[in-house]
């Protein structure tokens, strides 16, 4: 008899995708139950997946083909807790578009759902689907804004794209299946032998559709698009709940099945980070639209995750996993910020609007201050702890050149981060924005302030947790 | 006659699969063709699949072809969704003229 509590939050989540469904079907004029209902649901499930699977080492269910351990919980709560954010922030957004329809939170949900198959993934068929379902909902998310043509132009962007990159993706998959026989990751990893080439073909085949998922270069291209076009709370959404799910199913391909061939992918992932270290810091310094630059800084960030993933230790898995964890904190504060930016029920999203923000908005400046510092990776807030981290790993596997370009990547994009602020505090101001922000916004924006400015007061809690995650 | 093994049917999904990518990046015109582009890759994997899974003497490969043809199902609706509401926003969908978002 399996365990069939481990999946309960799963389960949990995927009814009530279906009866918020039959809600929106038979209720008139629902959407705003059904965002709030949404809201109860991923609080719910998120309290669930803490209940019970927190403190579960290790656990296999149905013939091996789903995991619970640390990471997957740990990563699992913080999706969910992700995404409540994102919903209960974006409402005001959605109000000021007329796009606040019963469809947007359900999208969520479902999407959601696909990354927590994701996140407990243990088999190609199992991975593969729980990615399906995420890209299939976040196709519709970009597009959400479907009078626009910006937004429906990102979504077909995405939709090309995305689609290509898991046709790629499971082209590999058919490649590792037929030369090992299985497409359990156990099973996989046990028939590797290392002289098949065309298993190394495999690996950088799902490599290339992962890449893709997150964004990293040279498979960057969608995202600065795509972020531009969709709607700012779709693009806070993208920008931080897709790569937990990624990061997480990065680490797992990687480290459970293909552990063994480490010298075949290890130079693929040092090429992978460096790129995009190197591209995010460089592209985003001629930009103006606020969006288009946070898409870089996310290739960027994106690097700094991917060198931890490159040095092949348990060190680098966790730090890593520190680093999304804060820099998911640190883009909430910042999108908090973007969405604070409204005059008039219009919304202003490029550089300029910012010109002379501290005249008028003290608070919503030194946030801003403080978030981008951290992103720039100043001392002492939480983003400079978090590239520590990495680069401590790094350097223990004695991989300078990619401590070296990390580092070097780290000065430049500390320019046009600098360039923001100078910008907020000592260009000419403009009119006044709106104050009327909704709680929850000014909430996520203290409280992700909070988190960066307190951090290196409390490291211990997170590395305590995070040092628990036990992959290879 | 020579007998028909594992690797023509490998070669053959090699071929579409690479026809089909190949689609994708040198079609100029119509978006439609993407659609049927990323079709052909997928029924690529599955000739792979398939055939894997009958050389193998293992039936995971044609559960996972099954997964593989609902999901493209899904996937072409949603394109094709995708593709009406970018029509009447732009009155086109030829490829060269998706060029708003750029920078």
């Amino acid at each position: 008899m399996i365990n069939l509590e481990l999946i309960f939050p799963e389960i949990f989540l995927s009814l009530s995708i279906m009866f918020l469904l039959i809600i929106g079907v038979f209720k008139k004029e629902s959407s705003r139950i059904i965002q709030n209902l949404s809201l109860i649901v991923l609080l719910v499930t998120a309290v669930i997946t803490f209940n019970e699977t927190i403190g579960i080492e290790k656990r296999y269910l149905f013939k091996e083909s789903v995991v619970i351990d640390y990471l997957s919980s740990f990563m699992k709560i913080m999706t969910l807790l992700a995404a409540f954010i994102v919903l209960v922030i974006s409402s005001n957004y959605l109000r000021t578009f007329k796009i606040f329809k019963i469809e947007y939170p359900i999208l969520i949900l479902s999407s959601v759902l696909g990354m927590m198959i994701m996140i407990g993934s243990n088999d190609l068929i199992v991975f593969y689907m729980g990615l399906e379902l995420q890209s299939l909902a976040l196709y519709v998310l970009a597009t959400f804004n479907r009078d626009q043509l910006k937004s429906s132009e990102a979504g077909l962007k995405y939709f090309v794209l995305s689609a290509l990159s898991s046709g790629l993706l499971l082209y590999g998959c058919s490649l590792i299946y037929g030369f090992t026989g299985s497409t359990n990751f156990n099973i996989i990893s046990n028939q590797l032998s290392s002289e098949d080439y065309v298993l190394t073909f495999g690996i950088v085949f799902v490599l290339v559709g992962l890449a893709f998922k997150i964004s990293a270069v040279p498979f960057h291209m969608w995202a600065p698009d795509v972020y531009e076009g969709s709607p700012t709370s779709v693009t806070l959404f993208f920008t931080i709940v897709p790569k937990i799910a990624a990061l997480t199913v990065f680490i797992r391909f990687l480290y459970v099945p293909f552990l063994n061939l480490i010298d075949q992918w290890q130079m693929i992932l040092v090429f992978l980070s460096i790129a995009s270290m190197l591209f995010g810091a460089i592209a985003a310094i001629g930009q103006t639209n606020l969006k288009r630059l946070v898409a870089y800084s996310s290739i960027g960030h994106v690097g700094y995750a991917l060198a931890g993933l490159a040095t092949g230790s348990n060190e680098g898995i966790q730090s890593s996993v520190i680093y999304i964890t804060i820099y998911i904190l640190m883009n909430l504060g910042l999108f908090s910020c973007l969405l604070m930016m409204k005059r008039n029920n219009e919304y202003y999203e490029e550089i300029e609007d910012l010109s002379g923000l501290s005249k008028n908005h003290p608070l919503i400046s030194i946030s801003f201050l403080i978030i981008l510092f951290s992103l720039a990776g100043i001392p002492p807030l939480a983003g400079f702890f978090a590239k520590f981290y990495i680069f401590k790993s790094v350097l223990e596997q004695s991989m300078y050149f990619l401590a070296i370009v990390g580092l070097l990547s780290t000065v430049i994009a500390a320019f046009y981060y600098l360039r923001i602020i100078k910008i907020i505090y000592f260009d000419k101001e403009k009119e006044k924005y709106d104050t009327d922000h909704s709680l929850w916004l000014k909430f996520s924006l203290t409280f992700s302030t909070l988190f960066i400015l307190a951090y290196f007061i409390f490291p211990s809690q997170l590395i305590e947790f995070v040092s628990r995650i036990n992959i290879i | 006659m020579t007998e028909i093994g594992l690797g023509h049917y490998l070669t053959l999904g090699a071929i579409i699969f690479s026809i089909g990518v190949i689609g994708i990046f040198l079609n100029r015109k119509n978006i439609i063709v993407i659609l049927m582009s990323i079709e052909l890759i997928l029924l690529a994997v599955n000739i792979n699949l398939v055939s894997f899974s009958i050389f193998l003497g293992d039936l995971s490969g044609q559960v996972f072809t099954l997964f593989i043809l609902t999901v493209a199902a899904a996937e072409a609706a949603i394109g094709l969704a995708i593709i009406v509401v970018y029509y009447r926003n732009s009155g086109t969908i030829r490829v060269e003229e998706i060029n708003k978002l750029k920078g």
